[in-house]
């Protein structure tokens, strides 16, 4: 129950929902719910690792990862934007195609040791008491490159003029296109972008934080947890940041609640029997279900600050536009 | 350039759409400096029309000259390009952005970093220009409808246009923003920008307009005649094809007892701010009630609270019976009928047909149902004699409600709620967007209810509706009732001030 050890593992298994977050904020903040992230994510885990092990390099098992995210997306943009289908549907179904083309395409990956992307300190900062173990000593490139990409991502969207336009899609399609903006061109590419972000998660945990392939357990439900997240930070890439890091530090606490055989002075029930630790497990995904299905609620999300155009394709009126 | 005195000819313009002939070799020109009225009834196809000029659609045949030239335009970025705005009627703004960025929206500078500040200035200069004040830093959905329509007329100013397009600028309006509206277009002219303007309202085309163009089932009927000289009768007829009566006929009638009392009623919105704050009203049976005041002051939440689809605080008394957060079924056991504000989603179900949407009521009580089945020869018997009684044109009872016009598709709903002999009828808006002669069969039936005893609270943006069938009118702003007068010599400047947030003891 070390706080350091704590919070170092919430940063790093905090930045694969980071990314799936913030990746799943760019599509929905341009209207399109999509809710395959947790197939995509075990597509990029199942193709970074699969390319860093053929080719030797984590780097290019990072770039095929978010290449794979990112086509497998555009199935979900072809089917609700061009042919503007449900998307809750289209979602669920990319999550069947992606967890199953994985575990096809993976077979054989489990045991295997392929080179990861690199973990190091960072000079100087690393050496600051507590905020140096916790921050800058020995995490995953990744991890830094998180710590850069939520603040970047903030400001894209609410500072930059493709931000604005980003945030005009999903709200308001209607008036985007009467200023000349193409809606669908703008859809396709935030879910393109969404779809890498969710790869890169996945390579993020089979490259990173922890390596290894077990078929669908590599990402156990994680993608499922990063679209609660985009709800519980209020479409806000600085909060699904935070959100990412909580998480990620409260799993790492319930495990390390069986470790101790005292608690506060008294006998600790989850080291006597460790299966109760599986309640608290269930916890980040109950919590999901609570705020996927309270989000649910169009009362909710008006309050919450949803994109107003969020699940709606959207057609060029016939008449009166 | 050429020296062509007009800023835009359109000539034998012509549209289609599947099955309807939308525009047929239309002819429509406009003067550099002039404010020209374009006027029809719905689907008449001035929308339409509008909306191959600012580049939303493509004509099958015909051509557009701006500034004497020939232009072909593909979107809305092309007609912009050539000083083409179009101020659309459902403002596209987004609610969550500010006016600067609405203004920004779609254009190519600045490159990537929004400096808003530096912006919100350059807004401020186009403002003073023109006279349209509004803060460039606010929210759009913090803005009065009139501002909203600032941000709009901004909007294409910003773009460079000296060719507007107003499609039913005033129809969202209170009386002293259409002042100033009418201020705002007069301005634009004499600095060399020239209006096209839609309108339904025939006093404003004959008070601001030079020219007129009328079209009528896609026909012109009025080829940019001067407005001078031309009565409302002459503009009605050209858009009907037929005389209209203009104000329904009224009887004196003394009001009955109370159906509807409401006291201190608060609710508050989708977004959780209070709508609703301590308002009371009473409305007795016989009486039409008149609910004045812009839009989005609580007009709809007050619907809602009474016939139950919305939770308050407070006491809403129908018949002496409580139905403040009871569910709908108690509202309506008590006769209330419900004529929403948005026909086409609440009023009916778009794919079910006029049978189905006539029973939505009384579905499961005899003669229609039995609580288990639904005796559907009854139920299109019934429904065919609605259709006959009410007029409603559909070629059968089986058309789905979806493919209603708007007037036909309000004959339904107000047919299945009058043949629930109510006791109270809350109507929403329940002319908006309809055309003249639609218009005049709804106000008729409202009348009619009256007269037979009900009591109707008419929520209306339309003052001249409210002043021509209510015996009372109350005043909404802000989820509060500023006051209430008699229709029958109400003085318009007062209720305009009180929609804009006076009480009436302060007036």
């Amino acid at each position: 129950m070390n706080p350091i050890i704590i919070l170092h593992a919430g940063l790093a298994t905090g930045t694969i929902l980071l990314f799936a977050a913030i990746g799943e904020v760019f599509a929905e903040r341009a209207g399109i719910l999509n809710l395959g992230v947790e197939g995509m994510m075990l597509m990029g885990a199942m193709a970074g690792f699969s390319t860093s092990l053929s080719t030797g390099s984590p780097m290019l098992g990072l770039l095929v990862a978010i290449l794979a995210g990112g086509i497998l997306s555009l199935a979900h943009g072809l089917v609700t934007i061009h042919f503007q289908a449900d998307q809750v549907v289209s979602g669920l179904s990319l999550t069947f195609l992606g967890t199953g083309l994985a575990l096809v395409l993976g077979q054989g990956l489990t045991g295997q040791n392929p080179p990861l992307v690199p973990s190091f300190d960072i000079p100087g900062l690393a050496l600051i008491p507590f905020i140096g173990p916790v921050f800058f000593a020995n995490h995953s490139l990744l991890v830094y490159v998180g710590y850069l990409f939520a603040p970047l991502t903030w400001y894209y969207i609410y500072k930059t003029r493709p931000g604005m336009h980003l945030r005009a899609v999903g709200e308001k399609p209607e008036a985007a296109d009467t200023m000349g903006l193409n809606v669908y061109a703008l859809r396709y590419f935030y879910v393109f972008v969404g779809g890498c972000l969710a790869g890169l998660a996945g390579a993020t945990i089979s490259l990173s934080v922890s390596p290894g392939w077990f078929s669908e357990l590599t990402t156990s439900g994680q993608g499922w947890i990063a679209v609660g997240l985009v709800i519980f930070a209020q479409w806000d890439p600085l909060r699904a940041a935070f959100g990412g890091y909580l998480f990620g530090a409260l799993r790492r606490t319930i495990l390390d609640l069986q470790g101790p055989a005292t608690l506060f002075g008294l006998t600790n029930p989850l080291y006597i029997n460790p299966n109760f630790s599986f309640f608290l497990q269930m916890a980040p995904f109950i919590l999901t279900i609570a705020a996927l299905v309270w989000g649910s609620r169009a009362a909710i999300r008006e309050r919450l600050g949803a994109p107003a155009a969020l699940g709606v394709p959207y057609i060029r009126g016939e008449r009166g536009l | 350039m050429t020296e062509t005195p007009y800023a835009v000819e359109m000539e034998e313009i012509v549209v289609r759409f599947p099955g309807v002939l939308a525009n047929d070799r239309v002819n429509l020109t406009l003067k550099r400096g002039e404010i020209h009225a374009l006027l029809g009834e719905n689907g008449a196809g001035k929308s339409t029309l509008m909306n191959v000029l600012a580049g939303l659609y493509k004509q099958a045949a015909g051509v557009i000259k701006i500034h004497g030239r020939p232009v072909s335009f593909n979107s809305p970025k092309d007609a912009i390009a050539h000083g083409v705005g179009m101020i659309h009627q459902h403002f596209m703004l987004v609610p969550t952005q500010t006016v600067t960025e609405n203004i920004l929206l779609g254009l190519d500078e600045p490159r990537f970093i929004m400096n808003l500040p530096h912006y919100d200035q350059k807004v401020r200069e186009l403002q003073a220009q023109f006279g349209l004040q509004v803060d460039p830093t606010a929210k759009i959905w913090q803005l009065s409808v009139g501002e909203q329509q600032r941000v709009e007329i901004l909007k294409v100013l910003y773009r460079g246009a000296d060719i507007l397009i107003m499609d039913e600028p005033t129809a969202v309006l209170a009386p002293k923003e259409i002042d100033e509206l009418i201020n705002t277009m007069r301005s634009m002219v004499a600095q060399g920008k020239s209006i096209i303007f839609i309108s339904h309202k025939l006093h404003e085309v004959t008070a601001v307009a030079d020219r007129v163009t009328v079209l009528r089932k896609g026909l012109c009927t009025a080829e940019g005649i001067s407005a001078k000289g031309l009565t409302q009768a002459d503009l009605a007829r050209l858009m009907v094809g037929r005389d209209v009566v203009f104000s329904v006929a009224k009887e004196e009638q003394a009001p009955g007892s109370v159906v509807l009392s409401m006291k201190n009623v608060s609710a508050q919105n989708n977004k959780g701010v209070p709508a609703l704050r301590n308002l009371s009203l009473e409305l007795h049976s016989g009486e039409i009630l008149g609910i004045a005041g812009v839009a989005g002051n609580g007009q709809s939440e007050l619907a809602q609270v009474i016939t139950g689809l919305r939770p308050c605080e407070g006491s809403i008394l129908v018949n002496g019976e409580e139905v403040a957060n009871q569910p709908p079924s108690k509202a309506i056991a008590q006769g209330v009928a419900h004529v929403p504000e948005d026909r086409t989603k609440v009023g009916s179900a778009p794919n079910m047909s006029i049978t189905e949407n006539t029973i939505m009521k009384d579905y499961s009580s005899e003669p229609i149902g039995n609580g288990w089945s639904i005796n559907f020869t009854k139920a299109r018997t019934r429904a065919q004699k609605l259709k006959k009684m009410y007029d409603i044109l559909a070629p059968s009872v089986d058309t789905m409600a979806r493919k209603l016009s708007g007037g036909n598709l309000q004959k339904v709903i107000l047919a299945r709620e009058i043949s629930t002999n109510p006791r109270l009828m809350v109507a929403v808006q329940p002319t908006r967007g309809l055309d003249v002669g639609a218009i005049e069969a709804i106000q008729t039936l409202l009348l009619e209810q009256r007269a037979s005893g009900t009591a109707v609270l008419l929520i209306s943006e339309e003052l001249e509706e409210l002043l021509s069938l209510s015996d009372r009118i109350a005043v909404i702003f802000d989820g509060q009732i500023m006051g209430t007068v008699d229709a029958k010599n109400a003085n318009i400047d007062q209720i305009g001030q009180m929609m804009i947030g006076s009480k009436l003891e302060t007036l």
